[in-house]
């Protein structure tokens, strides 16, 4: 313990109201500790997790802390700016690439056209063409290019125009993005990012529906993070691209216009962190991306049933943030997981496995999870719809759990 | 309307600079090699020869797990490093150990990567012959074929960015060609003009796949132009021939800021693998023409010995010292223990994260307690 607290010398309190959420960070927070920036987490405890490359060690103290209730507007006590969701990540990138002058981005029409959901919009004609890179429709050839430039010194954020898509990049993340550090004996890194919009949209075809997370979240040697409101877009663009291991990022089609306030001040968040959305008392939800939208709207239906759900966005899909997880399981003994993944081998799955193995003791129920069902997605809106999860269900699912 | 033909009335021309006597062809150019460079480029080449030879045996005698030879293709490993500099960063696809030879990687360096003991830079991860070193600018060999031309574009996109003189180049086989990121990357690096050279060691066989099967093309230096990449075909046996075509390609990549491919006919005279057996799908007199009349460590030796650089006697002591060398490299490398169980654990990421530390203690606990179920030169 005593090596903590001196660890802790530079952790700066905030504001009165939050000093009483403070906590010591856990054991596993300790390898991560190392000179650098300040980071936000999920319940307002700010601490130097980060270690920063960069010229600048900048000291960001934001005011905003995760959102309460069902709003996405974060709480703040200086004005910020308001942005959507795209635009959130773009200035994450954009400030990356100024800080850093060894960031670039590599994809299909992120140059000049500034990307299919214009995440790089603007960045070519600031940067040049060398710094945000076209790339020919060679998935699995231009994550290589990325691979190889990342060993040889570059940050290399690489965009899949549809995170489908990357399953024809496949063999480099899995074969080599993941393994070349250890083959190499650590004597290679490989700081990339990859990045890209997926999951169920508005008919968009059952090849364009896909959810990667389930097909990448083995592979020994990356992270993989989901974002879910531009809060958290920025802050986890920016923690990504200065990770020194490889991180794939996972933004949703549908939220890319959700609009939020974020701090001026520059921040980063952690990447292995999971976000309290609404705290509660009677179960643990817990869920990603699109999904946290669909529980939040029926977090309202509960409460006025009566009952008081605590809603955890888990952002970190690998590793998974067992310690809040863990916490939350430990208060309410109750968890439902909601998820867009398929029923099969999905982030539920091995969610629902990793809670079942550490905190079986803790649960008063089984775990309940609710993902979408093991087929296609078809093109009808109808049918596509229900092929993933509502509130309904998440509603009736948490009475039936809390009976 | 006219269709353009499947194939050329005429095969695209082999550049050669020895004949098969090794004298030098009349009125071919090359660029001129000193003493001292064509004496350390055969002295190498006759080390990876042996290398090779002894290696080889020592997997048949179960000392090691697994090897690859490179014999018949030394001139291209030797000659190729031997026109590159050391800032020029190699991606190799596996049976391009000569440049790392070259370069300056020792015996028992590769000997502890044969190994897999705890004195490997790569800290036993990678199967033997993989050999990765940061230091001589040799990215890791990983076994996906033709992953590593990407990489390699990549790479020249960076040094481009930092405006480095200095070049990728990275190596395949004929069947590396046929995957989709020799494809790309060709495509892309003539985009980009990026200075990457790609050297395709056309040998002939894909383990027993011939070429006549890997494609209909003549070869795979047409595919450059498709790309509107500059090519030439290069005779792989012939070291002098790889060494001005190299040198010329890196002069060409740097300044003229483009990709070059340069395709070296070649024989892969050994097997694809110590688990392969060639003689099962070739005939065995088509293996020992190409291993005695068109050696290409013969031919090299009959022009250094015409230029009175070497004789006999230095042949007979550099093959004594070498024998000599190899055994002690390998009985030392042998007694040397393997790298501890952490190293399971390790440099999955940067730093070990909790899941990771969990599993290596719960592992720690079991081969405490049944010692005897795990190798006793392991330590926990």
């Amino acid at each position: 313990m005593a090596t903590l607290c001196q660890g802790l010398g530079v952790v700066i309190p905030l504001s009165s109201s939050n000093s009483s959420n403070f906590r010591l960070p856990s054991r596993r927070s300790i390898s991560a500790w190392k000179d650098g920036i300040f980071v936000v987490r999920s319940d307002a405890r700010v601490s130097q997790v980060l270690k920063t490359g960069g010229p600048n060690h900048e000291l960001l103290i934001p005011n905003a802390v995760a959102t309460k209730g069902g709003s996405s507007v974060a709480s703040t006590s200086k004005p910020g700016h308001e942005l959507l969701l795209f635009e959130a990540l773009r200035e994450g990138l954009e400030e990356e690439m100024e800080r850093d002058p060894c960031v670039c981005v590599m994809g299909e029409d992120v140059g000049h056209y500034g990307g299919s959901y214009k995440v790089t919009k603007g960045l070519a004609t600031k940067f040049g063409d060398l710094r945000v890179l076209d790339t020919p429709i060679a998935e699995n050839s231009f994550t290589g290019m990325g691979i190889g430039a990342a060993m040889t010194g570059l940050r290399p954020v690489v965009e899949g125009m549809n995170m489908g898509f990357l399953l024809l990049a496949f063999n480099q993340i899995s074969n080599n993005c993941g393994m070349l550090h250890y083959t190499s004996g650590g004597q290679f890194k490989i700081p990339i990012v990859i990045r890209g919009p997926g999951g169920v949209g508005r008919q968009l075809g059952a090849e364009h529906s896909q959810r990667l997370e389930s097909y990448f979240q083995s592979i020994p040697g990356i992270q993989m993070v989901a974002c879910s409101t531009p809060y958290n877009a920025k802050g986890l663009m920016k923690a990504a691209i200065r990770s020194e291991n490889p991180v794939i990022l996972f933004e949703h089609v549908l939220l890319y216009n959700l609009k939020e306030r974020i701090p001026d001040e520059e921040y980063v968040l952690s990447l292995e962190e999971a976000e309290m959305v609404r705290p509660g008392e009677h179960v643990t939800i817990l869920t990603y991306s699109r999904m946290r939208y669909h529980v939040m709207q029926a977090a309202k239906t509960l409460v006025n049933k009566g009952y008081d759900p605590e809603v955890i966005d888990i952002r970190s899909l690998k590793p998974f943030d067992l310690y809040t997880i863990g916490n939350s399981v430990k208060k309410t003994h109750r968890v439902l997981i909601v998820e867009e993944c398929m029923r099969t081998g999905g982030i539920g799955a091995s969610l629902t496995a990793a809670i079942t193995e550490n905190f079986h003791d803790y649960l008063d129920a089984p775990i309940v999870c609710l993902s979408s069902q093991d087929v296609p997605t078809p093109y009808a809106g109808t049918l596509e719809e229900w092929t993933v999860v509502q509130p309904a269900q998440i509603v009736t699912a948490v009475e039936q759990l809390c009976q | 309307m006219r269709f353009i033909s499947e194939s050329s009335k005429e095969r695209i021309p082999c550049y050669r600079v020895l004949d098969d006597n090794g004298q030098p062809i009349l009125g071919h150019n090359f660029v001129q090699v000193s003493e001292e460079v064509a004496i350390k480029m055969y002295t190498d080449m006759v080390t990876l020869r042996t290398m090779d030879t002894i290696f080889y045996e020592t997997q048949r005698q179960g000392r090691i797990s697994f090897y690859v030879t490179a014999i018949g293709e030394e001139a291209i490993n030797i000659a190729s490093a031997a026109a590159l500099a050391m800032d020029d960063v190699v991606f190799p696809q596996y049976r391009e150990a000569g440049v790392l030879l070259w370069r300056g990687f020792t015996l028992q360096e590769f000997t502890n990567q044969l190994f897999s003991n705890k004195y490997d830079n790569g800290k036993g991860r990678q199967m033997p012959a993989h050999y990765g070193s940061k230091k001589h600018n040799y990215f890791t060999v990983a076994s996906t074929i033709a992953t590593q031309i990407s990489h390699a574009v990549g790479a020249a996109y960076s040094l481009k960015m930092d405006k480095k003189d200095a070049c990728a180049v990275t190596f395949f086989g004929d069947g590396g060609s046929s995957e989709g990121d020799f494809h790309a990357a060709l495509n892309f690096a003539a985009v980009t003009e990026a200075p990457v050279i790609f050297i395709c060691r056309n040998n002939g066989w894909a383990i027993s796949t011939p070429i006549s099967d890997q494609f209909r093309s003549d070869g795979v230096v047409v595919k450059g132009q498709a790309y509107g990449v500059r090519s030439i075909r290069v005779d792989g046996n012939d070291a002098l021939a790889i060494y001005s075509a190299v040198q010329t390609a890196r002069q060409m990549a740097l300044t003229e800021e483009r990709p070059i491919l340069i395709e070296a006919l070649t024989y892969r005279v050994g097997h694809h693998t110590t688990s392969d057996d060639s003689t099962k799908y070739r005939p065995t007199n088509e293996i020992e023409w190409w291993r005695v009349a068109r050696d290409p460590v013969a031919r090299f030796r009959k022009w250094i010995e015409s230029n009175g650089w070497w004789n006999d006697m230095a042949e007979s002591e550099l093959i004594n010292n070498l024998r000599h060398k190899l055994l002690h490299t390998i009985q030392v490398a042998e007694g040397v223990e393997k790298p501890p169980l952490a190293d399971s654990f390790t440099d999955v990421y940067d730093v070990l994260p909790s899941n990771l530390r969990e599993q290596e203690q719960w592992l720690k606990e079991i081969v405490k307690k049944q010692p005897q179920e795990y190798p006793a030169n392991i330590l926990v």
